[in-house]
C-alpha cells in the first residue's frame, strides 16, 4: 500500500496534506481505498461547515455500503473538491491526488501520525 | 384446508425419519412457557369452492355503480384489456424483488421504461420505481427538500387532505415544521406565499389540479418559491400531463402524484402507486428502489437496481426514508397503460375528461348548481347544491351513479372522466333536474 | 439483445381507441397547454403483447422454480387469491363511496383483522400500512404516541438488535428515536445482559423479530420482555418470520405490545416483482385509541371507517390499505383455516431443517441446533481457501434455475446465505435443490473459477453495477 511521506495520518485511514498558507487537504488512504472496493460516489459536505477533529464529517459510498469518513483535525470547511461528483473512480484510482475537502482555522495537529508510524500501523 | 403443502403425511414422516428428527425436536426451540397449547380459535380450512362462495357473499354486499361522478383522489378510467391479460402473467405477478440483475431483466427493464415513461410525462430528469401512492409520495419528497439549514415546508391548503395528514403524520417527530398556505377563491394564496417567505424555507408544496379539480397559477408559484431559493414540489394529476404543461416547463424541483389513474381500478384505495420525478441536481435524495442502465461481462446493455446506498438496508438508521418495496406490480400495470394508449389515446382520455366536465358544468349551472370558485379547472369542480348533498346522493344511486363527493350540506365535488358516456351525462342532468325541484 | 419499448414505436401506430364523443365544453385554456410534445412509445396490440410476453420470460417467478430467499418466504401464491382479488363487487369499489354501499369491503376487513387477532395473539389491527416497513414507521408512531399520552416525554431510544434488517432502524429514526445496537450472544439471540445494561428511562421499545433473522427462536424471549417492560418501554415484533411459528406460539402470549406482518411473505400474497406488499399492524389494547384515520373500526357494534378521530397518530397513507392485496390475504387465511396454517408452519420448520442436516457436513452453518424456517451458512471460510464467496454460489445457483438465497444478510454473519425452502415445496424439489448445492461445492473445491465466471445461461452475464454508480443512466434517452 502506498503511504506518501510528506503527508500525515490518522489511525481511521485519512491523510493530511499541510499546505504553507496555513490550510489543509483531507482524503482517504491507499489502504481504506483498497479495503472499501470500487467507490461510486462521496457525500461532500459544504463550504462554511464546521468540522471537529475525530468526528465523522462525509461519507463514502461503494456499490454495497456506505462508510464514514473522520476529519482529522479540526476547522472550517474553505472549499469541496467538486470533481469527485462527476468522477468518483479517482478515489480509487490516485486516493492521494482526490482531496475532500480543504480545511482552514485548523486545529489539533498533535493527534496526528506521520507516515513511519502509519506504514507501520498498516503493515 | 388448502393443499399448499405437497407433501403427505407419510412423506413429512419420511423426512424426518432421513434426519433423525421428530416433530417434538423440530419444535423444541419454543420454549414451554411461550407455547399455544391449543388450536387457534379461527375455523378450520375449506375447498376453495367454499371460499369463493364466502368471499363472494362479501363483493355481492358491496354496490358497484354504474356511473361514477366522483374523483377526489381515486378516478374510474377505461382500462384496455390488453393491461389485466399482460399484467397478470404469472411471471410478474410472483417475481420477487429484482436484486439477481442477471435473472431478472425483464422485471428492471420493465421497471427502467416505467421510470422513462413517468419522466416523459413530467418532462423531468429521473424517477424512482415508485412508492406506496401519492400522499407519501409528497411526504417523502418534503423529507428530500430539509437539511440542517432548511426545515420549513409549506403545504397548500388545496391539497388532497390525506395529502396534507400523511405528511404531518410523517413529519411529527422530526425536526420539519409544517405550515399550510392559505387558499384564495379556490387557489393558493399568492399574496400570503410572498409575504411568508423565510431563509429556512426548504419547500412548497403544490397540487395540481388541486383537490377542488382547480389548475393554480404554476409559473407565478414557481418563480416565488424560486426567488427564495427554496424547492418546488408539485402534485400532479398524470392523465391531465397528456394535454397540460408539464412541471418540468414550469420549474419545479421534484413531481409527485397519485399515479392509479394510469390503468389502476379505484379498489375501495389500493393497491395504489405513488411516482416521484426529479432534476438532476436532486436525484441522489430520491428514496426508493431505481433502475439504471449499465453493461454486462460481455458489453451487452442490461439493467441493475442502483444508487442503492442510498437505501435503508445498506444506511439503516442514517437513511432518509425506511422504504423497502415499490409497488413494482402497479407500476408495470401504469408501464402497459401508456403504452397501449400512446400519446394519441392519453391525449383523447384527457380531453375527453375536459371536455366532458366543462360540458356538464354547464348544464349543472342552468340547473341551479353554482361553479363555487370561478377558476380554471380540468376535470373536477365544486359546486353549490339546490338541494341537501344528501338527497343528491340517494336519489343517483337509486339509478345506478355515484354522485359527486358531499363537501358539506350544500357543496359538492365533481368528477367527470373519459368513462362517463355522453348517453349518462344527459341522464344525470336529468336525474338531477328532477331531484331539485 | 431486446428492444426496449421505446425502440419498438413507431410514430402513428395505435393500440386502444375510446369511443368517440362530441361533446365540447370551453377550449382547453392556452396559458396551460403542455409545452413538448408528448413523447410515450406508439406501438400496435400485437407489439405490446410481444414486448411484454418477452419480458415475462426473462423474469423468475415462485411459478417458475425455487426460491429458497431467506426471509422473504417465497411460498406459493393461490391462483384462487387473484379470482377472489378480481371479483367486481372488490374491484370496483371506490373508496369513497357512502359507507352503507360498501358493507361488504368493511366485514372483509373486519373479518381479516380478527384472524390476524387471533393468530398473532394482539387485540387490534390496522391494515393500512402498505409493506412491512410502513408498518413498522406505523409501530415506532403508535409507540411514541402511547409514551406521549402518559407524559413518559424522556424516551428517546429506541433499541435494535445488530442483526435486524436496516427498516427496523431506518423506521425508528424517522420516528424520532435514537437508534441503539444490542449485540447478538454466541447462540444468536440477545445478549440479555447487555439488554440490562442498555435499557433505562429512555428506552421507548426494543424491536425484535422472533424467530430471529438467523432463524432461531429466542430461548429468552420471556426475560427480555421482563426487562423492557420493567424499564418501562413497549416491545416490538417484527413479523417477517411469523411463516415459522403460526398455530404454534403467537407474539402477543411472548410479551409484545405491537407487531407488524407481513402478507407478501406469510400469507402468500404475490411479491408481483418487489410490490405492492401490505403491512397490518397489531395492537394491545393499551395502543389501540391511536391507531391511524383510515382503520375498520367499531363503533357500537357497527363497522366504520375511522376518521378526524381525536386520539390517532394520523394517517399512513391515503384511504385504507392496499385492499386488493388484504382481500387475497383473507382469502388464504380461510383456505387453510386453524388447521391449515399450523401445518404451514409446522412443514416450514421441516423443509429448513431437512435442507440443512443434508447440506451441514459440507457448508459452514452460522449457529448450527434444531433452525426453524431458514437457516443461515457462512462462506467465510471458502472465501480464504478457495476464493469462491456466497456471491459466486448465488450466480452458479442461476445458471441452474434455482433463485439464490438471501446474500449478505444479516451482517452479523461474513458471506452470508439465508436458505428459507418454505413449507409449499414437496420433497422432491428439496432434494434436487439439495443436490444442486452439493455440486456446487464440490466446484468451488476442485474449480472455484467456474463459479467466479459464473452465470453463463442467462439472458445477461455478470452485470456491472459499479458503472451503473458512477454514472447513473436512469431513463431512455432517443439517440441525437
Amino acid at each position: 500500500m502506498k503511504v506518501l511521506d510528506h503527508l500525515f495520518y490518522t489511525e481511521s485511514h485519512e491523510w493530511v496534506q499541510l499546505l504553507e498558507d496555513g490550510t489543509a487537504l483531507v482524503g482517504i488512504t491507499d489502504f481504506a481505498q483498497h479495503e472499501l472496493g470500487d467507490l461510486v460516489y462521496v457525500n461532500l459536505p459544504e463550504v462554511g461547515d464546521k468540522v471537529e477533529a475525530g468526528k465523522r464529517f462525509c461519507d463514502v459510498e461503494s456499490v454495497k455500503a456506505v462508510s464514514d469518513v473522520y476529519a482529522p483535525i479540526s476547522g472550517v470547511i474553505v472549499e469541496v473538491n467538486e470533481e469527485l461528483m462527476d468522477a468518483p473512480e479517482k478515489l480509487n484510482t490516485d486516493p492521494y491526488g482526490a482531496w475532500f475537502v480543504k480545511l482552514g482555522e485548523i486545529s489539533g495537529k498533535e493527534r496526528l501520525i506521520d507516515a513511519q508510524a502509519y506504514r507501520s500501523q498498516t503493515e | 384446508m388448502a393443499q399448499y403443502v405437497p407433501n403427505t403425511k407419510s412423506e413429512q414422516l419420511k423426512m424426518l425419519e432421513e434426519i433423525g428428527k421428530t416433530w417434538n425436536d423440530l419444535l423444541s426451540p419454543i420454549p414451554v412457557g411461550v407455547r399455544l397449547n391449543r388450536e387457534l380459535d379461527l375455523p378450520p380450512g375449506i375447498s376453495e369452492f367454499e371460499v369463493m362462495a364466502k368471499m363472494a357473499s362479501y363483493a355481492k354486499e358491496n354496490k358497484v355503480f354504474s356511473t361514477v361522478l366522483r374523483g377526489a383522489g381515486s378516478y374510474r378510467h377505461l382500462i384496455p384489456s390488453v393491461v389485466r391479460h399482460l399484467s397478470s402473467r404469472e411471471e410478474f405477478v410472483t417475481a420477487y424483488t429484482p436484486y439477481q440483475a442477471e435473472f431478472s431483466q425483464g422485471i428492471l427493464q420493465s421497471i427502467f421504461e416505467y421510470q422513462t415513461m413517468i419522466c416523459q410525462l413530467t418532462g423531468m430528469d429521473a424517477s424512482n420505481a415508485s412508492v406506496y401512492d401519492g400522499a407519501s409520495a409528497v411526504a417523502e419528497a418534503v423529507n428530500m427538500t430539509v437539511d440542517k439549514k432548511r426545515r420549513r415546508a409549506l403545504l397548500s391548503a388545496n391539497l388532497d387532505p390525506q395529502s396534507i395528514m400523511t405528511v404531518q403524520t410523517y413529519t411529527q417527530h422530526l425536526p420539519i415544521d409544517v405550515e399550510i398556505i392559505p387558499s384564495k377563491n379556490g387557489r393558493l394564496d399568492l399574496e400570503w406565499l410572498k409575504n411568508n417567505l423565510s431563509e429556512d424555507l426548504a419547500c412548497v408544496v403544490i397540487q395540481h389540479p388541486n383537490y377542488f379539480g382547480i389548475l393554480e397559477d404554476t409559473q407565478a408559484i414557481s418563480d416565488v418559491v424560486h426567488s427564495s431559493k427554496a424547492k418546488m414540489i408539485v402534485s400532479v394529476n398524470p392523465i391531465s400531463l397528456a394535454v397540460f404543461k408539464e412541471p418540468h416547463a414550469y420549474g419545479a424541483d421534484i413531481a409527485v402524484g397519485e399515479a392509479q389513474p394510469l390503468g389502476l381500478n379505484i379498489a375501495f384505495g389500493g393497491p395504489y402507486l405513488g411516482f416521484m420525478a426529479t432534476t438532476n441536481e436532486m436525484v441522489r435524495k430520491l428514496p426508493g428502489r431505481i433502475v439504471g442502465q449499465t453493461l454486462d461481462l460481455d458489453g451487452k446493455r442490461a439493467f441493475v437496481l442502483t444508487l442503492q446506498a442510498r437505501e435503508q438496508h445498506i444506511r439503516r438508521e442514517k437513511a432518509s426514508s425506511s422504504l423497502c418495496s415499490n409497488q413494482a406490480h402497479c407500476a408495470l400495470t401504469a408501464a402497459m397503460y401508456l403504452t397501449s394508449m400512446g400519446p394519441q389515446g392519453l391525449k383523447d382520455v384527457a380531453s375527453q375528461c375536459f371536455h366532458k366536465a366543462h360540458f356538464l358544468q354547464k348544464q349543472l349551472s342552468a340547473l341551479n348548481f353554482k361553479l363555487k370558485y370561478d377558476q380554471p379547472f380540468f376535470h373536477e369542480f365544486v359546486t353549490s347544491t339546490p338541494v341537501h348533498t344528501d338527497k343528491i346522493v340517494r336519489h343517483l344511486e337509486e339509478n345506478d351513479i355515484l354522485a359527486g363527493l358531499p363537501l358539506g350540506d350544500h357543496t359538492m365535488l365533481w368528477c367527470v372522466t373519459e368513462a362517463v358516456s355522453e348517453r349518462e351525462i344527459h341522464a344525470v342532468l336529468r336525474l338531477l333536474e328532477e331531484v331539485s325541484k | 439483445m431486446s428492444n426496449l419499448i421505446f425502440e419498438t414505436s413507431r410514430q402513428g401506430r395505435r393500440c386502444v381507441i375510446l369511443p368517440g364523443s362530441q361533446m365540447h365544453g370551453d377550449n382547453l385554456y392556452e396559458e396551460f397547454i403542455r409545452e413538448s410534445a408528448l413523447k410515450l412509445p406508439e406501438v400496435a396490440e400485437i407489439d405490446i403483447v410481444r414486448h411484454y410476453i418477452g419480458l415475462s420470460r426473462k423474469a423468475h417467478g415462485v411459478d417458475n422454480g425455487f426460491y429458497p430467499l431467506g426471509s422473504c418466504t417465497m411460498k406459493y401464491n393461490p391462483r384462487l387469491n387473484e379470482d377472489t382479488a378480481s371479483l367486481s363487487g372488490f374491484a370496483h369499489i371506490h373508496p369513497l363511496q357512502p359507507e352503507y354501499t360498501v358493507n361488504g369491503a368493511l366485514k372483509a376487513l373486519w373479518h381479516l383483522q380478527s384472524s390476524l387477532c387471533e393468530v398473532t395473539g394482539m387485540d387490534a389491527f390496522t391494515v393500512q400500512p402498505a409493506a412491512g416497513a410502513h408498518g413498522e414507521f406505523t409501530g415506532m408512531l403508535l409507540i411514541n404516541a402511547y409514551h406521549q399520552s402518559r407524559k413518559d416525554v424522556a424516551r428517546t431510544q429506541v433499541i435494535v438488535p445488530d442483526s435486524a434488517h436496516g427498516t427496523n432502524p431506518a423506521s425508528a429514526a424517522m420516528a424520532g428515536y435514537e437508534v441503539i445496537s444490542v449485540k447478538s450472544n454466541a447462540k444468536g439471540g440477545v445478549d440479555i445482559d447487555e439488554l440490562r445494561s442498555l435499557v433505562s428511562e429512555k428506552t421507548a421499545a426494543l424491536m425484535l423479530t422472533n424467530p430471529n433473522t438467523l432463524g432461531l427462536f429466542d430461548e429468552n424471549i420471556k426475560e427480555i420482555a421482563q426487562i423492557v417492560h420493567e424499564a418501562g418501554g413497549l416491545l416490538y415484533y417484527d413479523g417477517a418470520n411469523l411463516n415459522a411459528i403460526m398455530g404454534l406460539s403467537r407474539p402477543g402470549d411472548m410479551g409484545f405490545d405491537v407487531v407488524h406482518l407481513n402478507l407478501h411473505k406469510t400469507f402468500s400474497t404475490p411479491h408481483g416483482g418487489g410490490g405492492p406488499g401490505s403491512g397490518p399492524v397489531g395492537v394491545k389494547k393499551i395502543l389501540e385509541p391511536f391507531l391511524p384515520n383510515g382503520t375498520v373500526i367499531k363503533n357500537n357494534e357497527e363497522l366504520t371507517i375511522k376518521k378526524d378521530a381525536e386520539t390517532t397518530i394520523g394517517r399512513m397513507r391515503s384511504f385504507y390499505g392496499n385492499f386488493l392485496t388484504n382481500i387475497r390475504a383473507l382469502t388464504y387465511i380461510l383456505s387453510l383455516g386453524r388447521d391449515g396454517l399450523k401445518e404451514a408452519s409446522m412443514n416450514a420448520v421441516l423443509n429448513a431443517n431437512y435442507m440443512m442436516e443434508k447440506l451441514n457436513d459440507l457448508y459452514t452453518v452460522a449457529y448450527p441446533g434444531t433452525c426453524m424456517h431458514e437457516f443461515v451458512v457462512s462462506m467465510e471460510k471458502e472465501k480464504h481457501e478457495y476464493n469462491v464467496s456466497a456471491k459466486d454460489v448465488s450466480k452458479a445457483l442461476l445458471d441452474v434455475g434455482i433463485h439464490p438465497p438471501t446474500m449478505y444478510f444479516p451482517q452479523i454473519v461474513h458471506e452470508a446465505l439465508m436458505i428459507e425452502p418454505n413449507e409449499t415445496e414437496s420433497k422432491e424439489t428439496l432434494d434436487f435443490a439439495i443436490q444442486t448445492f452439493r455440486d456446487i461445492y464440490h466446484t468451488a473445491l476442485t474449480n472455484g473459477q467456474a463459479l467466479r465466471d459464473a452465470p453463463l445461461t442467462t439472458p445477461v452475464k455478470r452485470v456491472d453495477d459499479v458503472l451503473a454508480a458512477r454514472s447513473p443512466i436512469l431513463i431512455y434517452k432517443k439517440p441525437e
